[in-house]
């Protein structure tokens, strides 16, 4: 048995006086007749969040969270139950819950466990305690003052420092016992700045399956990385001071590097979760092998990137994840699979089982999806516009995965004039239809990147963390919705 | 299958008891004020879809949390935890915050004084007496009306019945802790239709305290099928600029962004476009906006607010002006004004309207763009820029001539306030704020 298997079982079974070896019984009495799969998911959280704003580190907030998930499967038939207490009782109660979706059935089995090694992407230490309170309070300020001596026009600084520690356990009927230690980072900055009676607000952050010393260390300017979140927000509100109404209708868009990919996680990932595609209500539902996306496009979701915020070693179902190809020179190639959609489409799992807690149902969700490079320079990109927008930066989007229509809203964009950036223009929302936006990519660059690591990702009231990527590409056609001519 | 058990009136008592146990331990360890919440909620989920059961979820929840000060810092922990260890610990971390936050003038509890001391019954805890196999047959019965109302019905995306109890005691070391039990219950239905190479989906839903009292069952389905059977052959329509309807069910989002934008945590932060407009015309005329807490049985209801203060009726907007502001005990000491009993939000908003139904309204438009779907966020609180994804119908002649998708709607939420020509008697009721279909005059529809 690994080390971090042991460490994690000892940490969240033990207190309710419970070991690795209660949990066949268990099992076996969730998988009775007609239960054709069945597993435990126990889970321990701590997280914090620390928020400076007006100068003053005004409020932190300590969260723990545990509990363990029982999930019985008949068919497609789902039976689930939660229980905060981790003990025998209680174990039983929601085995009892759960398996009570089954109907007559042949008895079910429950195999002997065996734990696969299984590569860490992340260290398992706990990232709240690698430095001090005082510190964290220390460098909550230091971004503040630093920030507002950089511009006079700035009349509010918002700074804030979360962290998570997860520890899970996940052991199943067919065998598989799984543990995993993830920890979890984030530093944002938020900026209001004024001109002239107008305001504007600028926004930046970053992150991932690391620790906080990540905000502290050097990147590039000789100056911490958290600084350099400060001066990107502040960069964004100044550009938004000089913003124009945005065009109105249908045009040329370029989008940006990194976090633009939030436009892929909408147009053509939800679209290719498991699930959507078995229930047929998918807009690529059936087209598998068929072109969905021009030859320029392959795209992944990649859940095996070291320290990422999308990443696990293993998903939620105790299954290790990979790295897979879902679009290839535009042909449709594979869907993301959980062990139930897997089992049911007779495919293999790719290790996209997740969900938000242990009083949640897992269900194929991405990890970290990006477009790869293409061969373009991005300014031959932006040279091959005569009128058009170019999004350096997004908030969020959405997507109706059954018409395929998606939005997605710009935080920082720009007209693009004569084959030229010009003046930079109000959010918008951008509108398209996911299989034919992704037809209409013309060029794709050169330049991949991935985003800073804030992302989150919502689907069925469940939130996990993800990440996204993209190199700069064109879309030769999609509806701006400005106001402006 | 076994019945849900009951969380209701009679965990009110323990749950007041652990409050103070709470609130004492946090006085041992150092804390000068502090203020506790502690809950329980008990819930039954059921899915069926394609004439056949895919999720039941029993669901049960528990846990506190404690904000806490020492003089003027403050820290906050929460945990699922139960037990004396849990709460000497969860005490422990905010107080390790709060010994390490900065002074901030305007923290603290409200005044003692402004505490709530007569607390209406507001008969929110309607059990719902319904088993799994009850709950099942009823999802299967709205299903199975959407599937035989239309041939092009041709797929579900899931039918849900969810009914859920929850008992909630708040309480401070004013020596202020109350509490209440709430039900909810709902049943919704999605559906897909199929026509000439094109999927649609659509939904509908109803949500009571009542479970009794939800629409007849095959009515929702009926209406689910009806709403996806009527988008289908969808297309954008060309960019122009028309009059807008919003459909009530969406109009509830226009006055929840205007209650985001007078709220005190946004304003303070000057992060709001309808900052210092205290006093001035927002709205046309005829427009009056009500708050009113105390509703027997209404979705939104609540004796007292999440600092302790009792809720009580008031206007925010009256005669199209702006009256107040929606303010916490916190964000009105910054802004150097009284609560108004609205830390946690505004219970039970109610929209002036005229005679006029949503067919009315759309003979009244002429020519236009009918709102029934609105995607992504699209909304800039600093500026009041507003720009969202769209579907609906096209209106030509005061009638609807075909369904829209793929389009923008955009324009700037204070010149849309303004520019509300008319709100409709067809009242959106499963919402916290009651609001007909809302008409406006102009904004720019971007499309093919």
């Amino acid at each position: 048995m690994s080390e971090m298997l042991l460490s994690v079982s000892e940490h969240v079974l033990s207190p309710g006086g419970l070991t690795i070896d209660h949990l066949p019984s268990v099992l076996g009495e969730l998988v009775g007749p007609g239960i054709d799969a069945a597993d435990l998911y126990f889970q321990s959280q701590v997280s914090e969040t620390w928020v400076l704003e007006d100068g003053i580190v005004k409020e932190g907030s300590f969260n723990l969270d545990q509990g363990v998930g029982v999930r019985a499967q008949s068919g497609e038939k789902t039976g689930f139950a939660y229980s905060n207490a981790i003990t025998a009782e209680a174990l039983s109660q929601a085995a009892r819950a759960a398996r009570s979706i089954a109907r007559a059935g042949q008895q079910g089995r429950v195999q002997a466990f065996s734990s696969s090694a299984v590569t860490a992407l992340y260290a398992p230490d706990n990232p709240l305690d690698v430095i001090g309170r005082a510190e964290k309070v220390e460098l909550l300020k230091q971004i503040d003052q630093a920030t507002r001596a950089l511009d006079t026009r700035i009349k509010q600084v918002t700074v804030s420092l979360a962290g998570v520690w997860d520890r899970v356990l996940v052991a199943s009927n067919d065998g598989s016992l799984g543990a995993d230690v993830r920890p979890l980072v984030r530093f944002n900055v938020s900026v209001i700045v004024e001109q002239n009676g107008r305001r504007e607000r600028g926004g930046h952050g970053g992150g991932g399956r690391t620790d906080y010393r990540y905000f502290l260390a050097k990147d590039g300017l000789n100056e911490s990385r958290a600084m350099g979140y400060a001066r990107e927000a502040l960069r964004q509100a100044l550009v938004n001071l000089e913003a124009i109404p945005a065009p109105a209708g249908s045009m040329p868009v370029v989008m940006g590097a990194g976090w633009s990919g939030v436009l892929l996680h909408e147009a053509v990932g939800h679209g290719l979760e498991g699930d959507f595609n078995r229930k047929g209500s998918s807009a690529y539902s059936g087209r598998m092998g068929e072109m969905v996306a021009s030859s320029l496009c392959t795209i992944v979701d990649d859940g095996t990137l070291a320290e990422r915020r999308g990443s696990l070693s293993v998903d939620d179902e105790g299954t290790p994840t990979e790295c897979t190809t879902l679009i290839e020179n535009g042909v449709l190639k594979g869907y993301m699979q959980d062990k139930l959609n897997a089992r049911l489409m007779g495919v293999a799992c790719t290790g996209n089982g997740r969900r938000e807690s242990y009083a949640h149902l897992p269900m194929p969700r991405m990890t970290n999806t990006y477009m790869l490079a293409g061969e373009s320079d991005p300014e031959e990109i932006i040279r091959s516009v005569k009128r058009g927008i170019y999004c350096a930066n997004l908030g969020g989007g959405q997507v109706d995965i059954t018409s395929g229509k998606f939005v997605f809203s710009t935080s920082e964009a720009y007209l693009i004039e004569d084959g030229k950036i010009t003046a930079p223009v109000k959010g918008a929302t951008l509108i398209g239809n996911g299989p034919e936006a992704m037809s209409r990519v013309s060029m794709v660059g050169n330049d991949l990147a991935l985003d800073s690591g804030v992302g989150t990702c919502g689907k069925d009231g469940q939130s996990v963390p993800v990440g996204v990527g993209q190199p700069t590409l064109k879309i030769d056609a999609i509806t701006v919705g400005g106001t402006g001519a | 299958m076994s019945a849900v058990e009951i969380v209701g009136p009679q965990a009110v008592p323990q749950l007041q008891a652990q409050v103070e146990q709470i609130i004492a331990e946090a006085k041992k360890q150092g804390a000068s004020a502090c203020e506790v919440a502690v809950s329980v909620e008990q819930g039954l989920s059921t899915t069926v879809r394609q004439r056949e059961v895919e999720t039941v979820e029993f669901n049960r929840d528990q846990g506190f949390g404690i904000t806490l000060y020492v003089g003027q810092r403050k820290g906050s922990a929460s945990t699922s935890a139960s037990g004396e260890a849990a709460i000497r610990e969860t005490v422990a971390a905010a107080l390790a915050i709060a010994k390490h936050a900065s002074e901030d003038d305007c923290s603290g509890l409200a005044d003692a004084a402004l505490m709530a001391t007569e607390l209406p019954q507001l008969d929110l805890y309607h059990p719902w007496a319904i088993s799994p196999e009850q709950a099942i047959e009823q999802a299967l019965v709205c299903e199975a009306a959407a599937f035989a109302a239309d041939t092009r019905i041709k797929n579900a995306d899931g039918t849900t019945l969810n009914t859920h109890q929850g008992c909630r005691v708040y309480g401070n070391s004013h020596g202020f802790v109350s509490g209440y039990a709430s039900t909810r219950h709902s049943l919704s239905c999605v559906m897909i239709a199929e026509d000439g190479g094109q999927m649609q989906r659509d939904y509908w839903y109803d949500v009571n305290r009542q479970g009794e009292l939800l629409s007849d069952a095959a009515s929702i389905g009926l209406r689910a099928a009806q709403r996806s059977v009527s988008r289908l052959g969808a297309r954008p329509v060309p960019t122009c600029e028309v009059p807008v309807l919003f459909s009530a069910e969406l109009a509830t989002g226009l006055f929840g962004n205007f209650l985001a934008a007078i709220s005190g945590g946004n304003l303070y932060r000057k992060s709001s476009f309808l900052e210092g407009t205290l006093g001035q015309q927002l709205f046309p005329e005829w427009m009056k906006l009500d708050e009113r807490p105390h509703i027997p049985r209404a979705l939104g209801s609540a004796a007292f607010d999440g600092d302790g203060l009792a809720t009580y009726a008031k206007s925010f907007v009256e005669g199209g002006e702006l009256l107040s502001y929606v303010l916490g005990t916190y964000s009105g000491r910054k802004l150097g004004m009284p609560s108004t009993a609205n830390a946690g939000g505004v219970h039970n908003l109610f929209v002036s309207h005229g005679e006029e139904d949503q067919q009315a309204l759309i003979k009244r438009m002429g020519r236009g763009l009918l709102v029934t779907e609105l995607m992504g966020q699209g909304l800039n609180m600093v500026t009041g820029d507003y720009s969202r994804g769209a579907g609906g119908y096209w209106v030509e002649n005061g009638e609807i001539q075909f369904p829209v998708q793929e389009v923008t709607i955009a324009g700037n939420l204070r010149d849309m306030f303004k520019q509300i020509v008319a709100v409709g008697s067809d009242l959106e009721l499963r919402s916290n704020i009651r609001t007909g279909s809302v008409l406006i005059e102009r904004m720019t529809v971007a499309g093919s």
